[in-house]
């Protein structure tokens, strides 16, 4: 079982925990940096928004982030068109010193569903500059076939959508993608709501769970950042030690051999 | 000259540089990228790059993030 001094490797940078954890919804500032500690998470997401330059609230919020030992994930959250996007990975890149970028580009207001023709274009652009693209995007296999294709190694398929907490709606899908890319990074983002749901992406051959909402909105977020934690070590412990194949019917656990007599037909 | 801040009008003098206007709100030593008419203009180009009227600036910050 994955432990502390267990590490793995995404976007060229070695990382302890498997978890990576938003930075928005908690009830305090303070209360955002104790869920984060106690996550054990090595990455944080963060976004870039319009600077008040009377209130600063973008300086106040940096300090805290800062003085966490974490690895900064830039999202381009709230783009709708390629251009955006681009644009605002450049202004995240700048701030942030990292080429890594969470490449969010909303193809529906309703269900925030990402849009998977401007994902591929935005990411094709993005790659030819140098970053490294975490896509947010919906776990069609041919769209994670032709980012991949583009020479993304990093995929990162919705297990619902945003702020709903349904869990892992469609595991085949997820499987057959981690079935036909091995290689490749793969890391839920998006409607995971409880650690049961974390756990069942990470049985699927998940390499890591993104998680905000969660954590954020539960009566005690650090309590739940544990308890998250705790379950995504258990689901990649269990897809390492390799899940039993399902059955249609039963099977005696205990064995037939040296039944006594009054089980004998008659 | 007017441009447009963040999305609100406000005056600065004629042919103003980027890195004159972050003094100017002494934001210069923050955490912040610059957008101009949705382009983004590298820190390396702040002291050269002057605005024109009516330019639409972006300040952007760190901020919370899911």
């Amino acid at each position: 079982m994955d432990d502390d001094t267990t590490t793995w490797s995404v976007g060229g940078k070695t990382l302890r925990s498997r978890m990576m954890i938003g930075s928005a919804r908690y009830p305090s500032p303070d209360n955002m940096r104790q869920a984060i500690v106690a996550s054990k998470a090595s990455v944080v997401t963060v976004s870039l928004r319009r600077e008040n330059p009377d209130t600063r609230a973008g300086q106040a919020f940096w300090s805290y982030v800062r003085e966490l030992d974490v690895h900064v994930l830039p999202n381009t959250a709230g783009c709708h068109a390629v251009s955006e996007a681009v644009t605002t990975a450049k202004m995240a890149r700048e701030i942030f010193e990292t080429d890594w970028i969470k490449l969010e580009l909303i193809g529906d207001d309703y269900t925030l569903q990402p849009d998977p023709f401007d994902l591929l274009e935005a990411t094709t652009l993005l790659l030819a500059e140098g970053f490294i693209v975490f896509p947010y995007m919906t776990d069609d296999l041919v769209l994670a076939k032709r980012l991949v294709d583009v020479g993304c190694d990093i995929l990162m398929p919705w297990a619902a959508p945003i702020g709903s907490g349904r869990g892992v709606v469609n595991p085949t899908a997820l499987r057959l993608i981690r079935e036909r890319f091995p290689e490749v990074k793969l890391l839920v983002d998006a409607g995971i709501g409880a650690p049961s749901h974390a756990a069942r992406a990470m049985e699927l051959g998940c390499d890591g769970v993104l998680l905000n909402t969660a954590i954020a909105r539960a009566g005690d977020p650090v309590a739940m950042a544990c308890a998250f934690a705790d379950a995504i070590r258990a689901g990649r412990a269990a897809y390492t030690a390799g899940l039993m194949e399902p059955m249609e019917f039963a099977q005696a656990s205990t064995p037939t051999v040296g039944m006594p007599l009054w089980h004998e037909p008659s | 000259m007017q441009i447009v801040l963040n999305g609100e009008p406000r005056d600065v003098s004629d042919s103003t540089t980027v890195r004159a206007l972050l003094c100017e709100l002494h934001l210069d030593k923050s955490a912040i990228a610059v957008a101009v008419n949705r382009t983004f203009v590298p820190r390396s180009e702040h002291v050269t790059h002057r605005l024109a009227a009516g330019d639409e600036v972006e300040l952007l910050a760190p901020m919370q993030g899911g």
